[in-house]
C-alpha cells in the first residue's frame, strides 16, 4: 500500500506517516494513486496479504468455534430437542433430533477448518508474511507476485471448501483425515459423495497456496536479509517461520500425492487404496489396495503439520516473553537448536498415529523411541522459555499473557504426549477422549494462545492503533479458564474409556456416568467460544477506534518497530537499516535504556559493550 | 521489483544465488518431495503382495532417449547463450520445445501400448502395479508441460535479444528445471524397469 496517504484518518492502515519519500530506485513507478483493487484487493504488498490473512482466518475461525458448538450440544444434551436449531440446520435436525451422519461432518469439517484454514493458513500465512520482510529488513517479499497468487490460492480453496458446507449430501465425513475406503465410497457415507470431492479440490489449491507461500518465505530469509543480519541474529520468530516453510515445502507435497491417488480411486476406477469390498450387498471390483498405504501417505504429511501448527507460535511466544520480561531470551542458540531438532524428529515419527492399524510390534517400538525424543528439544523450550521469565521485569501486556498461557498450555498438553507417544499405553486409549484432549491442549489451544499473542502484540504495526488492554485482559482469563475447564475433565473421560468419534453414547451403560461431565464440558465449550467475541469485537473496534500508536510501543529491539507508525510500500522510507547486534539485548548491564535496537551500533553504546563487543565497535 | 540488482546489493550475501534460482530450487525440492511419496508408496505397496507383472513398453526407452537428446539440445542452448551466439541459442531452446513434444506424444503413444497390452489404467481389470505407472508418467507430463511453458517464454525473450552472456538468469534457471525434468524422468524409467 502506498503510504502517501499524509495525515487522514480514513481507514485501515492511513494513520498520519511522517516520512514519504522512497528510495528512487525502488520505486521508478511509483504509484500515487493506486487504485483501491490493487491495493486493497490484489495486492502484491506483503502486509496488506498478511491482514488479508488474518481476516480471512479470523471468519474461518468463527465457523469452526460454530460447528464445534453444534456438536458439543450433541454431546453434552443428548437426550433434548435441537429444533431450535432448525433455522440454521434446516433438514439436518430430524424430528428435533441432529442426523448422526451430519454430525460426523461437523467434527470432520471443524478439524480441517481449524488445522488448516485457521492454524496453517490464518497463523503462519498472516505472520510470516508481516514479519519476515520487516524483521530480516526486506521492502518485501521475494516474490510479490507469487505471494498474491498465494493468498488467492487460499481464497480459491476456502470458497470451495465453505460452499461445500451447503452440499444436499453434507460436506465431507471421513473425518479431517479422510481415510479410505470411507472416504472413497460415495455407498459407505453421503458425505463421501460430492462434498468429498470438493473437499479434495479444496486442499489441491490449499496446497499450492502452501507451497507458493513456503518457497516465498524461505528464500526472502536466505536471499533478503539486511546488511549485518546473519543467521545468528535473526530473531527466533524469523528461525520459527523459516523451519516451519521448511517443513511446509517438504510435506505438503506428499499429501498432494496421497489426494491425487485417492481422487483418482474416487473418480477412475483405480484400486490403490481400495481392496476385497463388499458394501451395500454388492462386490466391488476393486483388487490390491492398502489402505494402510494411504494412511502412512497422510501422516508423513499430517505429523509435520502440527509442527507447521505450533512452531510460529513458539517463535512469536519467544519474542514476546522476551520483549515483556525485559530479559534476554533464554539460550538463544538453544532455542534455534530445539527447533531444528524438533522440525528433522517431524518427518520420522508420522506412523506413532498408527499404533493400531496392526503394524509391527518391533516398528512401533522405533517410532516410539523417535517420538519420545521429542520430549528433549520441547523440553529445551519449556526450559529456556521459564528461565526467560525468571525474575524478569515482567510486563503483563494482553500479548504477554497469551504468551504465558501458551506456556502453560504446552506443558499441560506435552506431558500426556509422553503418555500416548508410547504405543503400548497409546493401543489402550486410542479412540478415547484422551487423546482429544491431548491434542487439543497441546497444538490446537497453544497455537490459538499464540496466534492471540502475536495479534495483541503486532497490531500497532498492521494497522497504527493498540487493542484495548482491559478487554485483552478479560478475553485472556475467560479463554484461558474455558480452556483448562474444557480440556481437563476430557482427559478424565478419556482415561476411563469414553469413546470419541461417537455420535450418541447414551446406549451404553458404561458411559452414561459422565453425561454430568460431558454437559460441564460443553458449557465451558460453548462458553470460551463466546468469549472470543470480545477479541473479534476488540479487533475491529480498535482498527478504526484504537488508541493511536507510536513508533515502538513496547520498546523492543527488532527492525519492525524502526519503520513508520505504519509502515508504506517499501516498509522502510530511507534507507534499511544495517544490524549490528543480536534481537535480545534487553536490560544490557550498562545501558541507560533497558533495551538497544538491532540497528544501534556497538559505537553507540560503549557503556555497555562486553569485552568482545568492544573490539567490534572500533 | 525488490529482486533487483541495487537492492540486492546492500543484502548479507544468501547463498550466493539470485532469490529467483532460490525459489526455483525449492519448488525442485517440493516436486522430488512428490515423486518420492509416489515411489515409495509403489515399494510399500509392491511387499504387499496381490500385485501384477508385465513387461514395460520398448516405446518408453525411445522416450528417453528423445528427452536425453532434448537436455543435450538445452545445454547447447545455455552454452550458445553464453557465448553470445544468439542465433544458435534459438536454435537449441527450438529443438529443446520440439523434442519435449516429441516425448510427451511418445508417452501417450506408450499409454496406448500398455493398452493393448491389457494394463490398465483403471476399471475391474487394473491392478495398482499398471495404475502407478499411468500416475508416474502422467504427473511427470504434466510437469514437462510446465516446462515447455518455461522453455518457450526464454524463447520468446531471445527472440527479442534479452538472453545473453550478461543476461543468463532466465536461461540458466530453464536449463536447470529441463535438466531435472529430464533426470526425473530418467529416474522413474529406471525405477520402473528395476522394480516390476
Amino acid at each position: 500500500m502506498s503510504s502517501n496517504a499524509g495525515p487522514t484518518t480514513a481507514g485501515i492502515g492511513t494513520a498520519p506517516v511522517p516520512h514519504t519519500e522512497h528510495d528512487d530506485h525502488l520505486h521508478d513507478h511509483e504509484h500515487h494513486d493506486q487504485h483501491w483493487l490493487w491495493k486493497y484487493v490484489f495486492s502484491q504488498d506483503h502486509k496488506m496479504i498478511a491482514r488479508q490473512f488474518l481476516i480471512t482466518g479470523m471468519l474461518w475461525a468463527i465457523i469452526g468455534g460454530v460447528l464445534s458448538s453444534l456438536f458439543r450440544l450433541q454431546l453434552g444434551w443428548p437426550e433434548a430437542t435441537l429444533d431450535w436449531l432448525q433455522p440454521l440446520l434446516g433438514k439436518w435436525i430430524e424430528g428435533g433430533k441432529l442426523n448422526p451422519e451430519f454430525y460426523l461432518a461437523l467434527v470432520t469439517m471443524h478439524g480441517t477448518i481449524m488445522v488448516f484454514f485457521v492454524l496453517t493458513a490464518g497463523l503462519s500465512g498472516t505472520f510470516s508474511n508481516f514479519l519476515i520482510p520487516l524483521q530480516v529488513g526486506a521492502r518485501d517479499m521475494a516474490s510479490g507476485f507469487m505471494n498474491m497468487l498465494s493468498y488467492w490460492f487460499f481464497f480459491l480453496s476456502s470458497v470451495i471448501m465453505f460452499c461445500s458446507l451447503f452440499l444436499e449430501t453434507g460436506p465431507a465425513s471421513a473425518g479431517w483425515t479422510i481415510y479410505p475406503p470411507l472416504s472413497a465410497l460415495p455407498q459407505a457415507i453421503p458425505g463421501s459423495g460430492m462434498g468429498m470431492t470438493m473437499w479434495l479440490v479444496s486442499m489441491v489449491f490449499f496446497i499450492v497456496s502452501q507451497l507458493l507461500g513456503g518457497v516465498n518465505y524461505v528464500t526472502t530469509v536466505i536471499n533478503l536479509r539486511t546488511r549485518g543480519m546473519s543467521m545468528s541474529k535473526l530473531p527466533l520468530t524469523i528461525w520459527a517461520f523459516f523451519l516451519t516453510a521448511i517443513l511446509g515445502i517438504l510435506s505438503f507435497p506428499v499429501l498432494f500425492s496421497a489426494a491425487l491417488l485417492l481422487v483418482f480411486d474416487r473418480s477412475f476406477g483405480t484400486s490403490f487404496f481400495l481392496s476385497d469390498i463388499y458394501i451395500a450387498g454388492q462386490a466391488l471390483h476393486n483388487q490390491g489396495g492398502s489402505p494402510v498405504l494411504f494412511q502412512h501417505l497422510f501422516w508423513f504429511l499430517g505429523h509435520p503439520e502440527v509442527y507447521i501448527v505450533i512452531m510460529p507460535a513458539m517463535g512469536m511466544v519467544s519474542e514476546i516473553l522476551a520483549t515483556n520480561a525485559r530479559k534476554p531470551i533464554f539460550g538463544y542458540r538453544a532455542m534455534i537448536g530445539s527447533l531444528i531438532g524438533i522440525s528433522l524428529l517431524s518427518f520420522v515419527v508420522w506412523a506413532h498415529h498408527m499404533f493400531v492399524t496392526g503394524m509391527n510390534p518391533f516398528l512401533g517400538s522405533v517410532f516410539m523411541f523417535l517420538t519420545l525424543i521429542i520430549a528433549v528439544p520441547s523440553g529445551v523450550k519449556v526450559f529456556n522459555w521459564l528461565a526467560t521469565l525468571w525474575r524478569g521485569n515482567i510486563r503483563f501486556t494482553a500479548a504477554m499473557l497469551f504468551a504465558i498461557g501458551f506456556v502453560s498450555l504446552f506443558i499441560s498438553g506435552g506431558l500426556t504426549g509422553i503418555i500416548l507417544g508410547n504405543a503400548t499405553l497409546d493401543i489402550q486409549m486410542h479412540n478415547t477422549y484422551f487423546v482429544v484432549a491431548h491434542f487439543h491442549l497441546v497444538m490446537g489451544s497453544s497455537a490459538f494462545f499464540g496466534l492471540f499473542a502475536g495479534v495483541y502484540h503486532w497490531f500497532p504495526k498492521m494497522f497504527g492503533r493498540m487493542m484495548d488492554e482491559k478487554l485483552g485482559y478479560i478475553h485472556f482469563w475467560l479463554t484461558f479458564i474455558g480452556v483448562y475447564l474444557v480440556f481437563m475433565p476430557m482427559h478424565y473421560v478419556g482415561i476411563a474409556g469414553f469413546p470419541r468419534r461417537y455420535y450418541s453414547w447414551t446406549g451404553f451403560d458404561a458411559f452414561s456416568q459422565f453425561a454430568d461431565l460431558n454437559k460441564f464440558i460443553s458449557i465451558a465449550a460453548i462458553l470460551a467460544f463466546f468469549a472470543q467475541f470480545v477479541f473479534i469485537f476488540n479487533f475491529f473496534y480498535s482498527i478504526f477506534r484504537g488508541r493511536r500508536a507510536t513508533e515502538n510501543p513496547w520498546n523492543s529491539t527488532t527492525l519492525e518497530w524502526t519503520t513508520p507508525i505504519v509502515p508504506g510500500h517499501g516498509n522502510w522510507p530511507g534507507e534499511i537499516p544495517a544490524v549490528y547486534r543480536w534481537p535480545y539485548d534487553y536490560s544490557k548491564p550498562g545501558s541507560e535504556v533497558d533495551f538497544i535496537p538491532q540497528n544501534v551500533p556497538y559505537s553507540q553504546t560503549p557503556s555497555s559493550n562486553l569485552p568482545y563487543e568492544r573490539e567490534l565497535a572500533e | 521489483m525488490n529482486t533487483s540488482e541495487a537492492t540486492l546489493a546492500d543484502k548479507e550475501l544468501g547463498l550466493g544465488w539470485h532469490p529467483k534460482r532460490v525459489l526455483l530450487i525449492l519448488l525442485i525440492f517440493s516436486i522430488v518431495m512428490m515423486f518420492a511419496a509416489f515411489t515409495s508408496g509403489y515399494i510399500v505397496r509392491r511387499d504387499e503382495g496381490n500385485w501384477r507383472e508385465f513387461d514395460l513398453p520398448m516405446s518408453l526407452l525411445f522416450n528417453s532417449i528423445v528427452i536425453a537428446l532434448s537436455s543435450a539440445a538445452m545445454q547447447f542452448a545455455y552454452y550458445s547463450a553464453k557465448h553470445d551466439e544468439i542465433k544458435r541459442a534459438n536454435l537449441g531452446l527450438l529443438l529443446t520445445i520440439v523434442l519435449g513434444v516429441v516425448f510427451l506424444f511418445g508417452q501417450l503413444h506408450s499409454w496406448s501400448d500398455l493398452v493393448a497390452g491389457h494394463t490398465f489404467f483403471g476399471g475391474a481389470d487394473a491392478n495398482p502395479s499398471g495404475s502407478f505407472v499411468y500416475v508416474l508418467m502422467g504427473v511427470h507430463a504434466f510437469h514437462l508441460i510446465t516446462g515447455l511453458i518455461f522453455v518457450g517464454v526464454v524463447l520468446k525473450r531471445s527472440l527479442k535479444y534479452q538472453v545473453h552472456s550478461r543476461a543468463m538468469l532466465s536461461i540458466g534457471n530453464a536449463t536447470l528445471y529441463w535438466h531435472f525434468l529430464g533426470g526425473l524422468w530418467l529416474y522413474l524409467y529406471l525405477f520402473l524397469l528395476l522394480n516390476h
